[in-house]
């Protein structure tokens, strides 16, 4: 068995164990080429079928080329769609972009809130209706106990020291240091009331397993990632405002491979685009701890 | 560096992946070691390795290797490592994910989780401070996790001179131990993680030292091989049938862990003994094939349509058959905050089963780092031992000398798991005659051409077992059938039937000594039930005083899916597991409407669609 076929297999069984022993699941489907990867594998989980429900948290500052394939994907694939927003921040303006707050301060607001609170169900969620093509309000607000998420362990330090079920507090909030164990493929699957469980099937995958499997799957991923002609595209995908475009040539998907393995990048962190990652010294390790991605 | 492809101008298909796991007592230096090979392979991020001297700079700290793992704040505040942390970095032979385990004991719990994803270790000894008591620790550990490729790196060598007697008398202390586990390490290699001696290349300082560099070790390693050539065993995630889709494929689920299967093969579930034989081997976005080997995360269609579910295990009629029990002897390491005692029940997950469990007996304690046996009754945290359990159902297992993967399972105590073990040994528990003859009667079934589904669809429910049960004085039968009543009325195939109904007919030729043979009177009610519930019935069943031992012999004959039990009037006065309470103060329209209730949110009754 070749090694993406393993990652492959060993995906899919945590994706089935998600599905056997959570009731209210969801996985959360962010565009980007990792989220993405995660979706066919769950097709390939359920031979074609998606069965868990897919929840896009949407900043309104997401590159809009983004929605239009999250849309069109979920038509195509009959994704049962879910969007939520941190709607009062959006309405008084609380973010970086509108230039009253900082980076991290309004990835918390837009991001970390909107999530916990459209998982928890506080907040208001909207579902695609596959008849008119539309979003309307969810009437479901029962919170998700079960959260698929396609976090890898190579992109940042903290992530290397996730389990492939991971409980949350009932602040959404992450117990670092005091982690249950979990080996011989048995997971946390029992969970007390009102906490939850961050399930990561991808965790074993590198950027560049990633890459290769979207090639040999022949997964459509969005077009920001390939160069259209100005000789730059993105790596990471994120809010327009804090992502900044890498100088690529590559154009297709076999170009990024070979970018990966020998150009430019094969030593350089994937998220270094990524400008919230930057302050504060452990950035990304405060932003999860609370209950980010 | 000769060894190392950095550049990795290779196809995926031919690289290999593999789990290192580096144990060994705290500060003895771990993470140093893995540090020093990740910059030393040059597998670092581009200025990674600056900025953490940077960062020691300017908090007028010495540099260390670790900090370039220990990624979390409170682990470079406090210099150790508290989770098992991965990195990545490839030779020309494959890819290497090190997970650096904690080595505290008061992160055993991590550093189990780290060690067991391993196919093989690194265990580390401080050549300044010898064998110490986690080295031993978690040298046990690795023998019990199944971990059989461990290489001795004896660290520090720089401290004492790069001395070769330093080097030779932990390496004897530490190989009688191993020995005494029945671990035999791959090689012992003297090194300094701080100044990279025999870590990335061989060292000039010790040319006393002619094996082999860590990293050649690495090399060394043989990556795990699938269990093709034993029997087949596949333990069952789930039974899908996506209908509203449009998808009529009824699909068994779950990852091959040893053999193969091919279309046309007869396949027996275990612990059910349900018999059926393979239609189709499926798969989305993949030619259509017709074999399945181990290691795939699979799916096949059966022929004949029989009610498996999740948890039991697919194996293959005419090979080596795995036990059933609900008995056990079995090796278990605690690492709970409470203690594993006798009288609570706790989850035991093997496999895809999750069952009940209880400790029926601790037979002796090992102490992991003297190896010294004690006695005592219950299990402390981090306390190996050999014990005996007993199940609430029964399991389907194999011994570790057949396929480790099935004999292994976790315990879970109040949502989290608190134990680890590995099946030695099936016991004999009192079911033993029932079991037997419910499996012959499986393997010998006759069935017709109507589907169990087909009839459930037609009678919009699924076939169940209702059981009826409380006090003497409550009037049980009373509510049974008016419940069968009003279920008919609404349409449902549905039958009331008395334990006298059946001590008078089927038991007739036992009914004297019933009384005696309580097991036997309970073997044949589900004989009933499970006649009735084949036909697609809701079989409505009142019983005086239920116990959880009347409802264990039940679910000998049917899948304890299938049955739910309603206590009515005043709290239970036996030990049964009820799944409806109803209240004495519920009038008996309320009481019936509440069960009706219930099963509609169990979707064991709906509307047809
Ligand atoms: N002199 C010397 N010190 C070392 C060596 N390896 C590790 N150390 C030091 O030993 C301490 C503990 O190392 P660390 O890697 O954190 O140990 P761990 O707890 O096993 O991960 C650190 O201060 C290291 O600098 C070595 O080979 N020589
Ligand atoms: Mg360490």
């Amino acid at each position: 068995m070749d090694h993406l076929t393993r990652l492959e297999n060993k995906s899919i069984h945590i994706l089935r164990e998600a599905y056997s022993e959570f009731k209210n699941l969801c996985m959360l489907w962010s565009i980007g080429k990792d989220s993405t990867v995660l979706l066919w594998l769950a097709r390939k989980s359920f031979f074609g079928h998606v069965p868990i429900p897919l929840v896009h948290i949407d900043t309104s500052f997401k590159i809009p080329e983004m929605i239009a394939y999250r849309d069109r994907l979920a038509i195509k694939w009959r994704l049962d769609m879910i969007y939520g927003q941190n709607l009062n921040a959006l309405k008084e303006k609380q973010s970086f972009p509108d230039g009253n707050c900082t980076r991290l301060e309004c990835c918390k607001l837009l991001k970390t809130e909107a999530l916990i609170n459209t998982l928890s169900g506080n907040w208001p969620r909207y579902r695609l209706n596959h008849d008119t093509g539309k979003y309307e309000l969810d009437h479901n607000r029962e919170p998700y106990s079960g959260v698929i998420v396609g976090v890898r362990s190579d992109e940042e330090g903290t992530r290397s020291k996730e389990r492939y079920f991971s409980p949350r507090g009932k602040k959404s909030n992450w117990d670092l240091a005091d982690q249950p164990p979990e080996f011989w493929n048995q997971y946390k699957t029992d969970f007390s009331p009102g906490t939850h469980v961050r399930i990561h099937p991808l965790l074993d995958w590198t950027e560049l397993d990633i890459w290769e499997y979207i090639n040999r799957e022949k997964i459509p991923t969005v077009s920001l990632y390939y160069n259209q002609g100005d000789s730059t595209r993105y790596r990471s995908l994120g809010c327009a405002p804090c992502t900044r475009p890498v100088d690529s040539t590559a154009k297709n998907v076999a170009e990024i491979i070979e970018e990966l393995k020998t150009g430019q990048f094969s030593r350089i962190a994937e998220r270094s685009g990524r400008e919230q990652d930057k302050e504060d010294g452990g950035g990304l390790e405060t932003l999860r701890v609370d209950g980010y991605m | 560096m000769t060894a190392l492809n950095l550049e990795g101008n290779r196809l995926a298909e031919d690289r290999e992946n593999m789990h290192i796991a580096i144990v060994g007592h705290v500060d003895h230096g771990k993470s140093t070691v893995i540090g020093r090979l990740l910059a030393d392979t040059g597998s670092l991020p581009e200025g990674k390795l600056e900025l953490v001297r940077e960062f020691c700079r300017r908090n007028a700290r010495p540099f260390e290797y670790a900090f370039l793992l220990d990624a979390l704040k409170d682990e470079q505040s406090q210099g150790i490592t508290i989770e098992s942390a991965r990195c990545f970095f490839k030779t020309a032979k494959r890819n290497y994910i090190i997970i650096d385990a904690p080595g505290h004991i008061e992160f055993l719990k991590n550093m189990v989780t780290g060690a067991s994803r391993a196919e093989a270790a690194l265990l580390v000894i401080d050549a300044t401070e010898g064998v110490q008591e986690n080295s031993r620790r978690h040298g046990y550990m690795l023998s019990v996790l199944g971990i059989k490729q461990v290489a001795v790196l004896i660290n520090k060598l720089d401290l004492v001179d790069y001395s070769r007697e330093v080097f030779e008398t932990v390496r004897e202390e530490y190989r009688a131990f191993l020995e005494k586990i029945g671990i035999e390490p791959s090689c012992f290699i003297p090194v300094s993680g701080m100044r990279g001696d025999n870590i990335a290349s061989l060292s000039e300082k010790m040319p006393w030292y002619c094996g082999s560099s860590v990293l050649e070790i690495l090399d060394a390693f043989e990556g795990e091989k699938p269990e093709q050539d034993k029997p087949f065993r596949m333990p069952v995630q789930g039974v899908y049938k996506f209908t509203r889709d449009g998808d009529n494929r009824r699909i068994i689920a779950g990852t091959v862990e040893a053999g193969t299967l091919t279309v046309g093969d007869k396949v027996i579930f275990y612990p059910s003994g349900k018999i059926s034989r393979v239609k189709s081997i499926e798969a989305f976005n993949q030619s259509k094939k017709d074999k399945l080997e181990t290691g795939y995360a699979a799916g096949f269609t059966l022929a004949e349509q029989v009610f498996v579910s999740r948890g039991e295990i697919a194996t293959l009629a005419g090979q080596l058959k795995p036990g059933v029990t609900s008995r056990i002897r079995a090796n278990i390491f605690w690492l709970g905050r409470e203690p594993f005692r006798k009288h609570k029940q706790y989850l035991f997950k093997l496999g895809t089963a999750k069952i009940g469990v209880t400790l029926e007996e601790v037979v002796k304690i090992i102490d992991a780092s003297s190896l010294a046996v004690t006695s005592k009754d219950f299990l402390d945290k981090h306390d190996v031992a050999e014990c005996i359990l007993k199940l609430d159902q029964d399991i389907a297992f194999d011994p570790p000398d057949v396929l480790v993967q099935t004999s292994r399972f976790v315990i879970v105590d109040n949502y989290e798991i608190a134990g680890g073990g590995i099946v030695e040994e099936a016991l004999a528990d009192i079911h033993q005659a029932t079991r037997e003859k419910v499996h012959l009667r499986n393997i010998k079934w006759e069935k017709g051409y109507v589907e169990e589904e087909e009839r459930a669809e037609r009678y919009s429910q699924k076939p169940t077992l209702v059981l009826v049960t409380g006090k003497k004085e409550i009037n049980r039968k009373q509510v049974a059938k008016v419940l069968e009543k009003k279920l008919f009325e609404q349409g449902k195939p549905v039958y009331f039937y008395s334990m006298g109904n059946l001590l008078y007919g089927i038991d007739a030729d036992i009914k004297a000594s019933v009384k005696n043979d309580k097991k036997e009177h309970f073997r044949r009610l589900a004989e009933v039930a499970n006649i009735m519930l084949d036909a697609g019935i809701i079989l409505i069943v009142s019983v005086i005083e239920l116990t959880r031992e009347d409802v264990r012999q039940l679910s000998l004959g049917i899948n304890h899916e299938k049955i739910v039990t309603v206590w009515l009037g005043e709290e239970a006065n036996t030990d049964v597991e009820i799944d409806l309470h109803i209240p004495e103060t519920f009038s008996q329209d309320k009481t019936v409407a509440t069960i009706k209730e219930y099963l509609q949110k169990k979707g064991i009754i709906f509307k047809p669609w």
